[in-house]
């Protein structure tokens, strides 16, 4: 029978809740690296003991910690992150320049298919590689180089490229998104990229459907239709048929369409999950009801699902990088909330039970499909 | 011998308990103190000062004999107790955070 493995970073470590393919009982270990905070811990689909976890404080800044054995042991690798050449500017919240500065790492995407390659998406974004298990890391500097670069601008989270998606057919194309300039790709490995963000618009910014300047918030893919995209921009749900080349909005009746995750049934790929946030002055669900909510059709219909889950009084967010899926029959999906809560559903969504509901903040949420 | 004491995150990273011992040649400075201890400790690199330009870092202090030394030339000379070995080189966290 598989296990699950669901690594979950918070504001204060990092926790690994593991279970047999029943999903009932959970084993949970932590905190990993006690009192800092972890981005994003995911493991290797080419080695699922191979994992790679994003820590850091204030004080101390980043550290990238390895692990060969799925979590039960870490070591430190390399946290410098050097911006390949002159960096320039970008634009502050108030419009002025200012100069490109790494602050942290906020995602970490390891490779298909060579445990040792990673790709690391940071603040201020840029996205580094590794393919030496993280002794070294160099700048796909081609993103950050491609044009339009000053022109970006930070969301309230920082300028930070937190969306890395690897095509799983072809290895040359990768997909980004970075918090507020977009969505962008690349089709030749990392060495030049181009903006994919036709058909979004984004009232809040000066031109509504600008080349960049949009706020991602995460976007996601089935592994078996890597043209087709979904995203949870800041305000709207959008879906790509064509790798990004163009969008359009399937909100349809959700509630909200404002909140940060998106995530594919691992089984069929018209099925997708999001969590409405009530709005971006408020981030909390709307009326204190907590519920994610599925669309069968690849967007547009959507429906609630609310079993097991607070409908009442509940004030927690789930950020960005909360929500995974396992590959399980049926599907299992899993989010986090900044209360410190992780609720799984063993049958795709339609009941739900938290698995650990007294962590820190939750940052990120990953699950592992074990054999 | 030149001690150095961490803060706790530090120790825990570097895998030490204790104050951590370092040889340290004349004339003995902030700065060669730290490259010291990157040399011996290089998973520290990055976590005190920055990689590229050495600054320390916004929330990390230097005290030594009751003193903040902080804003001092990274260059000058630690004060003679602290090259003697007799009074440590603290490395301490900026209380923070409200």
């Amino acid at each position: 029978m598989s296990n699950v493995r669901v690594l979950v970073g918070t504001r204060k470590g990092a926790f690994i809740l593991e279970s047999d393919g029943k999903r009932e009982k959970w084993n949970v270990t932590g905190p990993h690296f006690p009192g800092w905070e972890l981005y994003h811990v995911k493991g290797s689909p080419a080695d699922p003991n191979r994992l790679y976890a994003s820590q850091s404080t204030g004080w101390h800044g980043q550290v990238i910690q390895r692990s060969n054995d799925g979590g039960k042991t870490w070591e430190p690798v390399s946290n410098k992150f050097a911006y390949d050449g002159v960096t320039g500017t970008h634009q502050w919240y108030d419009g002025t320049p200012h100069p490109w500065e790494f602050k942290r790492v906020w995602h970490l995407e390891p490779s298909l298919k060579d445990p040792d390659t990673v790709y690391a998406g940071i603040e201020d974004a840029a996205i580094f590689r590794s393919t030496d298990a993280g002794q070294n890391w160099h700048e796909l500097k081609g993103l950050r180089e491609h044009g339009s670069g000053p022109r970006w601008q930070p969301g309230a989270g920082g300028l930070c490229l937190h969306t890395i998606l690897l095509d799983p057919v072809d290895p040359k194309r990768i997909f980004i998104a970075i918090s507020a300039a977009g969505a962008f790709r690349t089709d030749d490995g990392g060495e030049t990229w181009r903006p994919i963000n036709k058909g979004l618009h984004s009232e809040y910014i000066p031109e509504a459907t600008a080349d960049v300047g949009h706020c991602v918030h995460r976007i996601a893919m089935h592994p078996s239709r890597p043209k087709v995209l979904f995203m949870q921009k800041h305000w709207d749900v959008m879906r790509s048929d064509d790798a990004g080349d163009s969008w359009k909005e399937v909100s349809g009746n959700l509630p909200t369409d404002f909140g940060f995750v998106i995530d594919v049934h691992s089984h069929e790929p018209e099925t997708i999950y999001v969590v409405p946030i009530t709005s971006d002055q408020f981030h909390f669900p709307p009326d204190g009801k907590l519920r994610v909510y599925r669309s069968r059709s690849g967007g547009n219909e959507w429906e609630p699902l609310e079993k097991g889950l607070p409908q009442k009084d509940c004030y927690v967010n789930v950020l960005r990088d909360a929500m995974a899926v396992d590959s399980l029959d049926s599907c299992g999906i899993y989010f986090g909330t900044t209360g410190g809560q992780v609720y799984a559903s063993k049958d795709a969504g339609d009941n739900w039970a938290p698995i650990v509901r007294d962590l820190p903040a939750v940052l990120s949420v990953e699950v592992q499909t074990l054999a | 011998m030149i001690r150095v004491e961490l803060p706790s995150h530090l120790r825990t990273l570097a895998r030490v308990t204790g104050e951590v011992q370092l040889e340290v040649p004349a004339p003995v400075t902030q700065r060669s103190i730290l490259d010291a201890l990157e040399a011996k400790y290089p998973t520290l690199c990055g976590t005190i000062r920055d990689h590229a330009t050495k600054q320390r870092r916004p929330f990390i202090r230097f005290f030594a004999c009751s003193e903040d030394f902080s804003h001092e030339s990274i260059d000058a000379p630690v004060p003679d107790p602290v090259a003697r070995g007799v009074e440590p080189f603290l490395v301490v966290g900026a209380i923070a955070g409200g």
